[in-house]
């Protein structure tokens, strides 16, 4: 093994750039949103931007913290770290704290942890590990379960915490799988799926099935001769009537009454601005009215007088778009996908399997945070309840997405040691 | 050896483009291409705050306030602020019970928890001055003061009207007046309302997500500030104005008296009257059903809506119009003839002035018969029409049976019948004097208001003309006039008559056999005319026009009292203690207005 010069000689600046960029910009967001005319010292920790400040600080210092740990740490205690967090997982729903119907929290004196938060690096640490085995092939079924099962662990334990948002973010792990194996029909019908209960949502289920129907018997005449064909077809649309009538009963006796009325909102079929299209309403104004040069830092009056709920969380993408406008939002956006990019560019260039499937693994969690989140500020998705990376005030959100990247830039940082 | 499946890297990044192209046409879309999103965010967080101007005070002649704006205090409640308050004793301070108390701050939270609403209308100013020092132990309370209207002396009601709230008619007519707010609805506070109610401002303030206020809009930018109303100087004289509704007490009628050199109006009343700090505030609403409802109506302001049979008075107009006709003479004499029309007794006169003096009914019969028929035609009835036509001519350029120009909304025109009025009711060439001949006594259908009654001895007392009747002689500090009540309107009689008739009306008050010796004085020389007009209904009514001093006149009036008998028992006396009064300013003749005073002459009928 080759000396190292620092630890900071080989690490990929335009990522580490990038997330520096990300943290200042979410900070002063946030300052915006909870900003108050009355209190204007930026170092009152009684504010949520002053708290955001001490938790930039320990972020930046867990970061430096992570580039001086040994590198086979992270490799080595993958599966101990899992470990730790599923039970921490396990442990909040016995004893935890509720917070809008959630119960993921501990408290700690006036510290609050999330391990939900947490456990999406551990997951990612031991998908990786998992995967980077010599003998593990996604083709092989068995195998293939067992990967999912790492996943579905503590996906079921965060849905146990009542807190679906959060669970839904295991979903991004399939590009991961995709990367590494994965059929890519499983893309496709992922998709397929999605679509299909979309349009069920829509429109009449019976005139839903008719229509397959209809494109099933045009099917059937084309391919008159081809038994193996038919048979394909007539699968498939029992398959798809099938399921039609499984999401129509899941949604109106499964979902709860809060989500069904927030995709009801989405698909236009609910439009009380007052009641639960209120935050979204408030959020597109916020970001529509922000124009092409914005109104200015701490100038947005839906931010400054709290017309939108959730602002300095779950909803602070907003806050970009009324006081920096086009200009600032696509700015943040860009540098967001940018940063994607660039982390799929580094985990290609890994030596290891390990390295490359964690790397894909930062990307899909970053990926799908950044997708729902700014989505549903637009109004493009049902209001989910996860943050928006780097910007959500938080400190267990910041703390493991930082943890998360950094064990990545580590990771890079030694690829040419490895070998 | 595992099969590579690095391409797969393309894909992926494929589909983070993809969601990136989706994210920037979507902040294209909301931010650039529309623009709704911007109004809602206005909509959202502007709220226009209207700022009230004091309304415009009104005056008397001498300076003395008759209608100014008095502070009141509302208590104020934020539901959301209210904590930990003693509420025992806040509601011993504003005087309801707790289940008050509860009710009220329910009703306030119904409305909105974080935006104030009213908590009690118009605390006493004991409450308020006690709540406001101990302010700090209630919390999410606070005093708003408003003003309302308020009169130091209780009187001319009707004159001075009332405001009330805007009816959406006048909303959707005109723009500057919203829902709540106040406007002129009788009287001068209707009739000057653009110049009484000043301008409305406006602050453009930004609120929070709670509808708190957080500042004002760009500064202030498009503020506007509210631009005080304009000061009414009017001619009424408080003093004679209360002296003139004690006198009239207890009895159904009106006064209104005229600086003669003017029009200025220096009292007008309409009995019975009310209180108009009966029609303010709170207390509105109830108060004005009960006198809407009060049998004997005091809302009706009779000295512009009653048209009244004129009497006797109206002998004098006769008697210039049969002069200027030139079919009497001044000396020109009839016999006292009782089968013409019904008369007292008297000697028969041989002048005009004597005929005045004595009121003799049989001889203005005769003298209108001469007007109305003085051999124009051959054909009775066509003479008899050409003949009311003059009269008609010369009778209404006396101010009668046309809308004096008074500064006042509601004033009836009276009456004073044409040809075409009775060809209409007879037919064409059907009636003659012998069917119209009761006017010759003012009786008949003819009518007129008091203050046509007033103006006519203005006439009398200018000798000739008359300025329009006005209460307002000027507006704000800039004075403001009305052109209009500068023009002297000249009657259609040569003026060397009216020396004639005033000296008649002289010797009405003041020569023994007159019908006012009543109105006598020993100080001032009243001119005047009796009248007794005849109530098909009731009792006739009791009438008394007149001006002094004899020359060059300070006020001519008229005093109308229904129900009350003859002219020179009750009207005189009343006006001569009017002139009295508003020319020595002290009534030295204490036995005669204690009498008029306590008379009560409603009951007759």
């Amino acid at each position: 093994m080759r000396e190292q010069k620092s630890i900071l000689g080989n690490i990929d600046w335009p990522i580490v750039i990038i997330f520096l960029l990300l943290v200042l910009m979410g900070w002063l967001n946030i300052h915006a949103a909870v900003y108050d005319e009355a209190h204007k010292s930026i170092f009152d920790f009684q504010k949520s931007y002053g708290k955001q400040l001490v938790w930039v600080g320990t972020a930046l210092f867990i970061a430096l913290l992570i580039m001086a740990i040994d590198i086979r740490f992270f490799s080595q205690f993958a599966y101990g770290i899992y470990g730790f967090f599923i039970l921490l997982l396990i442990a909040v729903i016995v004893a935890g704290k509720a917070t809008k119907g959630a119960v993921s929290w501990f408290e700690i004196g006036s510290f609050k942890l999330q391990p939900s938060e947490f456990a999406k690096f551990a997951t990612n640490l031991a998908l990786a590990k998992y995967l980077s085995s010599v003998d593990v092939n996604i083709k092989n079924f068995k195998q293939r379960m067992y990967a999912i099962i790492i996943l579905a662990i503590p996906a079921s334990l965060i849905l146990l915490q009542n807190d679906t948002g959060s669970a839904l973010v295991y979903f991004c792990f399939i590009l991961v799988l995709y990367r590494e194996g994965l059929s890519g029909n499983i893309l496709i019908f992922g998709l397929v799926i999605a679509f299909l209960f979309i349009l069920t949502l829509l429109i009449n289920k019976m005139i839903l099935v008719g229509l397959l129907l209809a494109i099933a018997i045009v099917l059937v005449l084309f391919a008159r001769k081809n038994k193996k064909a038919i048979i394909t077809i007539a699968t498939f649309l029992v398959i798809t009537t099938g399921f039609i009538f499984s999401v129509d009963y899941a949604f109106n006796h499964i979902l709860e009454e809060h989500q069904r009325v927030r995709i009801n909102v989405l698909l236009g079929k609910d439009i009380d601005l007052q009641g639960a299209g209120y935050n979204v309403n408030q959020s597109k104004i916020a970001i529509g009215s922000g124009g092409f040069w914005g109104k200015g830092y701490l100038q947005g009056t839906q931010t400054k007088y709290n017309f939108v709920p959730e602002q300095s969380t779950d909803f602070i993408f907003c806050t970009v778009g009324e006081e920096w406008g086009f200009i600032g939002s696509f700015t943040v956006v860009t540098l967001m996908i940018g940063l994607l990019l660039r982390i799929i560019y580094v985990s290609e260039r890994q030596r290891s399997a390990f390295g490359r499937v964690y790397g894909y693994g930062v990307a899909s969690i970053l990926f799908i945070h950044i997708f729902i989140n700014v989505g549903m500020a637009m109004g493009l998705l049902p209001v989910i309840g996860i943050p928006l990376p780097f910007f959500s005030y938080g400190g267990s959100s910041l703390w493991s997405f930082t943890i998360l990247l950094f064990i990545l830039v580590k990771q890079d940082s030694y690829r040419l040691n490895v070998l | 050896m595992k099969k590579s499946y690095s391409n797969r890297q393309f894909t992926v990044s494929a589909i983070f483009i993809v969601v990136w192209i989706i994210f920037i046409a979507r902040l294209f879309y909301l931010q650039i291409i529309d623009d709704s999103y911007i109004l809602s965010a206005n909509r959202n967080v502007l709220r226009v705050v209207t700022q009230y101007p004091a309304r415009g005070l009104i005056f008397d002649r001498n300076g003395k306030l008759l209608v100014y704006n008095e502070v009141v205090y509302d208590l104020m409640v934020i539901p959301k602020q209210v904590k930990e308050i003693d509420t025992l004793e806040l509601c011993n301070l504003v005087g309801i019970t707790k289940d008050d108390f509860i009710q009220k701050l329910d009703k306030a939270r119904e409305y909105s928890p974080y935006s104030a609403s009213i908590f009690e209308k118009q605390i006493s100013k004991e409450s308020y001055g006690y709540i406001q020092e101990k302010l700090y132990k209630y919390r999410g309370f606070f005093v708003q003061t408003r003003t309302l209207r308020k009169y130091p002396d209780p009187v001319a009601a009707h004159t001075l009207g009332y405001i009330g709230e805007v009816n959406e008619e006048l909303t959707l007519k005109d723009p500057y007046y919203k829902s709540g707010d106040y406007v002129g609805m009788s009287g001068l506070e209707k009739y000057y309302e653009s110049y009484l109610r000043g301008n409305k401002g406006s602050r453009i303030m930004m609120v929070d997500v709670f509808n708190r206020e957080k500042g004002s809009f760009r500064n202030g930018m498009y503020d506007t500030i509210a631009v005080a109303g304009k000061d009414l100087y009017s001619s009424l004289d408080a003093e004679l104005q209360v002296y003139g509704e004690k006198l009239m007490k207890n009895k159904r009628g009106s006064i209104v008296a005229i600086d003669p050199t003017t029009g200025e109006i220096l009292a007008m009343i309409s009995s019975p009257s009310y209180d108009p700090n009966l029609l303010v505030g709170r207390v509105r609403g109830n108060n004005y059903a009960k006198l809407l409802n009060d049998p004997v109506k005091p809302l009706f302001d009779r000295a512009l809506m009653a048209l009244y049979p004129p009497g006797s008075i109206f002998k004098i107009v006769q008697s210039l119009v049969a002069l200027d006709e030139g079919v009497i003479t001044e000396n020109t004499g009839f016999p006292c003839d009782k089968s013409l029309v019904g008369c007292h007794n008297h000697p028969s006169a041989t002048n005009v002035k004597s005929a005045i003096k004595m009121s003799c009914n049989p001889y203005f019969y005769q003298v209108f018969r001469r007007i109305i028929q003085h051999n124009q035609s051959k054909d009775r009835f066509i003479d008899s029409e050409l003949g009311l036509n003059q009269w008609y001519d010369k009778v209404t350029s006396f101010g009668l049976g046309n809308r004096l120009g008074i500064d006042l909304p509601n004033v009836k025109k009276g009456f004073i019948p044409s040809s075409v009025f009775y060809n209409h009711r007879y037919g064409e060439h059907q009636w003659a004097f012998s069917t119209i001949y009761s006017l010759s006594i003012g009786q008949g259908e003819v009518g007129i208001i008091p203050l046509q009654m007033a103006n006519i001895a203005a006439i009398f007392a200018n000798r000739g003309f008359y300025f329009s009747p006005h209460l307002i002689k000027y507006v704000g500090k800039e004075k403001i006039t009305n052109p209009e009540y500068k023009v002297k309107h000249m009657t259609k009689v040569a003026d060397r008559y009216f020396k004639i008739v005033a000296d008649a009306m002289y010797e009405v008050v003041n020569e023994p056999g007159g019908t006012a010796s009543g109105a006598r004085m020993d100080s001032i020389i009243v001119c005047g005319k009796t009248g007794t007009a005849q109530n098909p209904q009731g009792q006739d009514h009791s009438v008394f026009i007149a001006f002094a001093p004899m020359n060059n006149p300070k006020i001519a009036i008229a005093v109308y009292i229904e129900n009350a008998g003859f002219g020179g028992v009750w009207a005189a006396p009343i006006s001569s203690l009017m002139i009295e009064k508003y020319l020595t300013r002290k009534v030295k003749r204490t036995d005669l207005e204690e009498r008029m005073i306590n008379a009560n002459l409603m009951s007759l009928h």
